[in-house]
Order: structure tokens, then sequence, then C-alpha cells
């Protein structure tokens, strides 16, 4: 055995590494409060229970987690086609737009139970519509997915200014949002699901989406480990030549995952649009999609590992906003810096301590084995 | 001794809580997406509410939302802690005070630039239209081509008011002066883009034009640059920037934000703060032009004569300045 071990088991690789590179994400933030004079261990303190420390916190760290799962799954699918999605945004708010149609179109005649399933499909295809576009490209002319999906963020902001300043906006009014919907295509609230029970919790924007956030979840890891097309999907993204040779239609599969990704994305959709804010409006989308980047890469490409990704950053929203609430010299700059540096640890730096990790392993248990030998 | 000591303390804390009781609001304001620093709305709010705690000391909460669920979460925590008066700033709080204020019926609240209708709320619209025409009136008097130029920020109907109240000034003292007008963008980023603020001065200077106001926040920045490059003029907005470009700034069309953020805390201090709608327009002060040392070798007297004649006729209700928000379009544009 001239050469050491270089395979870390799976507990330290996707378990150890991530806490160790948030615990050095919150030692840097820790040491930027410190600088600008307030106290790293109050503030941690704070953004804990502002995440999780009571029911109404709890919901709004649920409420986001639920966004990040649906824009972290996108961005997982098209990874494992090796296709980086980065239009998750406009995908998301092209799909709120979709659901906010249908609601607005059918508030008046049917109840939920029609509308919802209805809305979950027009979602699912005005998403996939706004992917299906840099889509072809990549696929039949060649023209980097990177950038396409990039302009197509613009472009969907650009078309839902337009609608909602000129064709959408409520009469009489001053913004530019769509009418409040009927109270027929509202998604329950969870605060109202749990009094059918005849549980009391505080309110808060958490509703029925998460519910639908935990069946994606289930039907990204079936369809991507478990059926011929996440065969495909994944033979693509390993090698694009093999998977061609074996008989996969390519350009057929870059089409459809994308499709699928975008759809995924446009979810956010129900959670803002049906779920919260019970009309069409502006900037809803409010950078979940790219945030998704962050969530997917650090969960793996997992839906396991997005879930507990997409549960921190709701936590780093909500506890965030709890400090800059409590600490009024901890600005929304210094919350967008914290959220920075975790991204920056897990993400872009995820692997910077798994040499020196590979090392220590690799000692540990040569010395096991001397021992074992002598 | 200790019973001197006792007697002090007692005293003391009756003072401190004597005090306490004087400035009894604990105010606060929720600034919206654009931040407290965006050379614009939410900043007049906050010099306001800054000129407020520098004058009586009083603290005041406040929170910048960045996503639009936090309106509503972060109004309602401060009602929560008790916070009376309660600011939001800008029309995207409107469905969110609309909603806390229902359930905090004892609590006060002031919207800025929308209308919430309800008995603890006060609703302040400014009738930015009225200072646009003036503006209006000046930049095509000024104007040697007869052509005036209008950018804006985010295409929002509120920004289309400003332009067209302006573009009916510009044709009332010329019926046959052309109005350009174009949008930085269609994202909140258009408030704060100064290269594309000058891409568009220059390219309305090409067409023509050799007045330009910029109703853009941040983004005016380089509209007011690319007209002092090209010996322009250009018009500032929300506070007074004359002195910005001093020489080419011909006016600014100031709107009394910090003023009326300023009043809010003032009023509830004292008591005298009222629910109802305040429509702050000419004859309000709540819109104005500005004339200063860095703009008055630009306005000859026939302009302040003309600008002085239409804005008695508008507080006296002889020219009705359409306000495109009404119906969501202007004839003049």
């Amino acid at each position: 055995m001239s050469s050491p071990n270089k395979t870390l088991p799976g507990w330290i690789d996707i378990g150890l590494i991530p806490l160790i590179n948030i615990a050095l994400a919150f030692l840097v933030s820790g040491f930027v409060i410190w600088l600008i004079g307030e106290d790293p261990i109050e503030a941690v303190k704070i953004m804990i229970n502002g995440a999780f420390g009571y029911d109404e916190a709890l919901g709004y760290t649920l409420y986001y987690t639920t966004n990040f799962i649906f824009t972290g799954l996108a961005v997982a699918v098209a990874f494992h086609a090796s296709l980086f999605n980065i239009g998750g945004e406009g995908q998301a708010y092209i799909g709120g737009l979709g659901v906010g149609l249908l609601c607005l179109l059918l508030d008046q005649y049917v109840p939920l139970w029609v509308i919802l399933p209805l809305a979950i499909i027009a979602s699912g295809l005005f998403g996939a519509a706004w992917a299906y576009v840099p889509a072809y490209l990549q696929a039949y002319r060649g023209s980097h997915i990177v950038i396409t999906t990039i302009m197509f963020n613009f472009i969907a902001a650009a078309l839902m200014n337009y609608l909602l300043v000129n064709v959408l906006i409520a009469r009489g009014s001053g913004s530019p949002e769509s009418r409040v919907f009927e109270e027929t295509a509202w998604l329950p609230f969870m605060h109202e699901i749990f009094a059918w029970f005849g549980a009391e919790i505080t309110r808060s924007p958490l509703n029925l989406s998460i519910v639908l956030a935990g069946f994606a979840s289930i039907f990204v890891w079936f369809f991507i480990w478990h059926t011929r097309w996440g065969y495909a999907i994944r033979m693509l993204g390993h090698n694009e030549n093999a998977a061609q040779y074996s008989g996969i239609d390519t350009k057929r599969v870059i089409i459809g995952t994308m499709c699928l990704s975008g759809a995924l994305a446009s979810f956010v959709g129900i959670n803002e649009i049906m779920g919260v804010h019970h009309r069409i409006l502006l900037e809803f989308t409010a950078g979940y999609g790219f945030t998704g980047i962050a969530v997917s890469l650090m969960g793996r490409n997992h839906p396991v590992g997005i879930i507990i990704a997409s549960l921190l950053f709701g936590a780093l929203y909500q506890g965030g906003a709890e400090l800059a609430f409590e600490i009024p010299t901890i600005q929304k700059e210094m919350i967008t810096t914290i959220q920075g540096l975790v991204i920056l640890f897990c993400g872009a730096l995820a692997f910077m301590i798994r040499p020196t990790l590979e090392r220590i392993f690799s000692n540990f248990t040569q010395e096991n084995k001397t021992a074992v030998v002598e | 001794m200790k019973k001197l000591f006792q007697t002090a303390a007692a005293s003391f804390i009756a003072m401190a809580a004597a005090t306490s009781y004087a400035d009894e609001i604990k105010p606060a304001v929720v600034f919206d997406m654009g931040g407290k620093f965006d050379k614009s709305f939410n900043e007049g709010v906050y010099n306001g509410v800054e000129k407020f705690k520098s004058e009586t000391g009083i603290e005041y909460k406040e929170f910048e939302v960045t996503n639009p669920s936090q309106r509503e979460q972060a109004i309602r925590k401060m009602a929560q802690r008790g916070s009376n008066p309660i600011i939001g700033v800008g029309f995207a709080q409107e469905a969110a005070i609309a909603k806390v204020a229902q359930e905090y019926p004892d609590i006060h609240f002031t919207i800025i630039d929308a209308v919430v209708d309800l008995p603890n709320v006060q609703s302040v619209v400014f009738k930015e239209h009225e200072g646009s025409f003036l503006v209006g009136v000046l930049a095509a008097m000024a104007s040697e081509t007869n052509t005036v130029g209008f950018i804006g920020g985010m295409d929002i109907p509120l920004i289309q008011k400003f332009a067209c109240g302006y573009a009916q000034g510009a044709k009332y003292v010329k019926g046959d002066a052309s109005v350009l007008s174009n949008m930085t963008g269609t994202t909140p980023s258009a408030w704060n883009d100064p290269g594309k603020g000058s891409e568009l001065a220059k390219s309305q200077f090409d067409r023509g034009a050799d007045v330009i106001f910029a109703a853009a926040g941040g983004t005016g920045i380089g509209v007011y640059q690319a007209a002092k490059d090209a010996g322009k003029l250009a018009i500032g907005v929300d506070s007074n920037q004359n002195h910005l470009q001093p020489g080419t700034m011909l006016t600014s069309m100031t709107k009394q934000v910090d003023v009326a953020a300023y009043n809010t805390f003032k009023t509830a201090m004292e008591g005298t703060w009222k629910p109802g709608i305040l429509s702050l327009g000419l004859a309000e002060n709540g819109v104005d032009w500005a004339l200063d040392d860095n703009n008055k070798s630009l306005i000859t007297d026939a302009m302040t004569a003309k600008v002085k004649e239409a804005r008695e006729e508008i507080v006296a209700g002889k020219i009705s300045v359409h306000d495109y928000m009404e119906d969501n379009s202007c004839p003049s544009l």
C-alpha cells in the first residue's frame, strides 16, 4: 500500500464536511459581527431562536424552506444531466404567472379542489415552457444554457412587469398588482389546517405547498434513480458521447430534463401566489431561484441533501430577518454577507478542507492497520 | 445613610419614569425593498425620521424588507412590540398595512404613497403630477430645440404619473413641444443604474432634446452627468438636487417625503396625529420646484412669472392636471 487511501467514508463526505464548512462560515461571520462592535454569541442565539425558537418563526423558516426545495430540486435535476440551469428565477416567475392567471380565471366559479390540480399543471406548463426555449437552443443550436437561462430571467422580469403594469393591474390601484383572488383559490395556511384539528399555532405564511414540496422531493428521487428516463439523464450527465453511442437521444433528454427542471422551479409560484400573496405581484421570487443553486450544490444534488440545505437556508433567511430586527446596527447587507459566507464555504469552497481530512483519516486508519499487524 | 440612598434612588427612578412618560411614543418605520439608502424615496423617509431622532432624542425601530413576505411580517412584528406609530414606506406595503391595521385597531399606521381606508391609518399621497407640471413648464421654456426629455426609473404607474404631468406642463407653454420618454428598466435595479441613465440621456440628446427630467432615483446621477458633459440641462427629483451639477441643473421637482415622515412622528408625539388621506400637492407645499444659488442664473424672470402663474391656476383649480393613475393613461404622451 504505497499510496494512502484517498476515499473517505460517506459519513465524513456528506455529514462531517458540510458541518465543518458551516462552522467555518459562522466563525468568519462572527468575526465580522465582532468587527462592527456586536456580540457574535448573542447574534447566533438570536438567529437560532429567530429561526426555530417559537412556532411563528418555525413557520416562516419552513415557508422559505418550501421555496428552496423547489428551486434546489430544479437545479439538481438539470445538474444530473450536466446542465447548469441558472434560470430558476425566471421559471418560477413565469410559473407564478400561470398559477395567477388560472386563479383569476376560475376563482369565482369552482372550488379549491378543482383549482389546485389545475394550478399545479398550469404552473408546471408555464415553467416548463420558459425552460423549453433555452433547452431547445442548447440541444439543437448549441447556445450555452448558462447564458440563455440568465437572459430568460431578464425577459421574464420584463414580461411580468409589462403585464402587471399594463394588463393585470387592479382597477384604481397604484401598485402594479392583480386583484386579490377569491378565497376559493387560496391554499390553506398551516395555521388554518392545524385549527381544523383543534391545535392552535401562530399565523405564518407556511401553507399546504410544503406537502407538495415533499412529494416533489420523493418524485425526483424516484425519477432520477429508479426510472429509465432518470438513467438516461444521469448517463448524459456523465458522458454525452457514451450516452449517444448507447442509443440515447441526447437532444430529447436535454429538452425533457430542462422542462422538468423548469416545472419544479415554477412551483415556487404555487407557494407564493396561491399560498401567501393571493394575487400576482412583482418580485415575488425574491432571489429564491438563485439561492436554489447554492442549495443544490450543498445538498449534493440529492433530495435528502436538498431538504436539509433548504432548511439551513430557510433558517438563515428567517433568522437573519430576526437578527436585523433585534440588533439595529446589523443591516440587511450584513445578513447578505452571512448568507454569502455560508454559500462561499459550503458551495465554492466545499472541498477546501477535504485533503486535510483525507490525510488525517488515512493516518488514522493506517495506524489502526499497523496496530492490527503487530 | 441607607435611607438617603433609597430616597435618591426612588426620586431618580421617578424622574426617569417621568421623562419616559413624556416621550411615550415608540415610533417605527418599515422601509421597502429599495432599502433606506436608495438615494430616492426610502432615503427621503430615512432623512425625515433621522431628523426627528436628532431633535427629540427618541429612538425609532426600523426594518428593511428584502422579500415581499417580510412586509407583513415586519409590520406585524412592530405592532406586537407595541410600536406606535408605524410608518410603511411605499405603495407595495398597501396590502400589508391594511391587514395588520385591522388586527391592531389601537395602533396608528401611516402609509406613504398609497391609500388604505381604515380608521387607524393615515395615508400620505403626493400630487407628483402637479409638481412635474411645473418643471415641465420650466423645461419647455428653457428648451431651444422645442424638445424635452423624461427618463423614469422602473416602469410603474407612479413614474408614469411624473412623466404625464411633465408632458402636460411642457405642452401647456408650447403646444407643439415634443416630449421624449424612456424608462430605465423593469426591475428595481432600474432605480440604481447611473450608466444606463447616462446612455438614455445621450440618446435623447441625439434625438434633439436639450432638457431632461429624471425621475429615476440613483439612475438620475448618470443623467445629470451626461447633461453636464453635453452642455445641456437636467432636472432633479424628490429632493433638491440642484447642487449635484451646478450650472446644468435647471431645477428639481421636490417631493417632501422627509417632511411627511417627520410630521408623522412629530404629530404622534404631540397627540395630533389624525387618520385619513393627506393628499399633498402644490397647495399644501407637498411638491414644488427648487430655486437656489445653483440654478438661479438659468431661470429667467419670464420663466419665474410663467411658473408662478401656472402654480396659481393649479391651486385655484383653473388648470386641472391629469393624474395618470386615475385611468392609467396619459393624453399628452
